[in-house]
């Protein structure tokens, strides 16, 4: 029931916020799917060169607390929205310090980043509730039919938060668009790379159109 | 040995979201695969994996989850899935399966829409 009133009350701010167009936009999504390079390249296009939101790394669970960025302008075909840019740790329903190891981390390294890595997976979980909108960022070389997407885009879809899907790694080689738009006919979905800049201004206007 | 335990929904139907968590954690807790009647709420799914999260220590590191649906659910027309939402208020989602496995015991589970696949660790010291 609480839940119930929760998800009634979301929905009626986020249509009140929406229509205020300065919103609170997540980036949500598996661990190592890109989603800091996203947050780093909105910044870099929209803030200037020098402002980034957190570092990149090959090593999961790299992002480990929510950071928020905010006031952010985009302004594409007339069209401008102005948000708090929201960058989240990787969803994960498994988190073992000796996964850590295998990047060369010591014991005492790996356990106290899987501690703080399971602390951000709450985190993220907990802000969910505060999101207008959502960027669902996925890796486009990896199986898109994994629990963790389709328990993020379900509990979107529950709590009624517009969601734009956007598949990253387009650049390389085994990404697969095609296998993305399959598990997802219902969402708009958008290739890019958020690395090297690919694609990114249909990125924005999809963005636009989605809040 | 790798243990299934079969949950109808029935067992869970009348609980709380909370007690349902718990109740599906345990059973996992004691490195059994659950194979769940239906399916959780998509909150439910987070719930899960928050709690999950809250409670990795030594021995446990976390579960790996999949829901399996019939084909044809998304094939219905509207007047079929007005009919499937209201049965699923009334006696909850007992469509598909879930599977929980514990991340010491289920590697990955693999899901394509056509098939799930399960992949095992080997126990430690077996050759």
């Amino acid at each position: 029931m609480i839940d119930k009133l929760k998800i009634f009350f979301n929905k009626f701010f986020a249509k009140v916020f929406r229509k205020k167009k300065h919103v609170k936009i997540g980036l949500y999504g598996p661990p190592n799917a890109g989603k800091t390079s996203l947050a780093n390249r909105i910044c870099q296009d929209w803030l200037g060169e020098e402002i980034n939101m957190g570092t990149v790394s090959e090593i999961p669970h790299e992002t480990r607390e929510i950071q928020v960025k905010e006031k952010i302008n985009i302004k594409k075909k007339g069209k401008e929205i102005s948000f708090n840019l929201i960058d989240t740790p990787g969803i994960a329903t498994k988190i073992d310090y000796e996964e850590f190891t295998a990047f060369k981390m010591n014991k005492k390294k790996a356990k106290e980043r899987a501690k703080e890595a399971t602390k951000g997976v709450i985190e993220a979980i907990k802000w969910l509730d505060n999101m207008d909108t959502v960027v669902v960022v996925l890796d486009s070389t990896k199986n898109p039919y994994s629990q963790v997407n389709i328990t993020i885009i379900g509990n979107l879809a529950a709590r009624d938060i517009p969601v734009l899907i956007v598949a990253n790694k387009v650049d390389l080689k085994k990404s697969n668009m095609k296998k993305i738009e399959a598990a997802f006919p219902q969402y708009p979905i958008v290739g890019v790379s958020a690395l090297k800049g690919n694609n990114v201004d249909e990125f924005y206007e999809e963005l636009i159109k989605t809040v | 040995m790798l243990t299934l335990q079969f949950v109808a929904y029935d067992e869970i139907a009348e609980l709380s979201s909370k007690r349902r968590i718990n109740k599906l954690l345990t059973i996992v807790k004691k490195n059994s695969v659950v194979l769940l009647q239906g399916q959780l709420k998509p909150t439910e799914e987070t719930a899960l994996i928050q709690k999950t999260m809250e409670d990795i220590s030594r021995t446990f590191k976390g579960i790996e989850l999949c829901t399996v649906l019939p084909e044809s659910k998304n094939k219905q027309n509207w007047v079929e899935n007005a009919k499937t939402m209201l049965v699923r208020k009334l006696i909850g989602n007992r469509d598909g399966f879930t599977i929980i496995g514990p991340a010491t015991v289920v590697k990955e589970i693999k899901k394509n829409p056509q098939k799930v696949e399960l992949l095992i660790k080997k126990a430690r010291g077996r050759k």
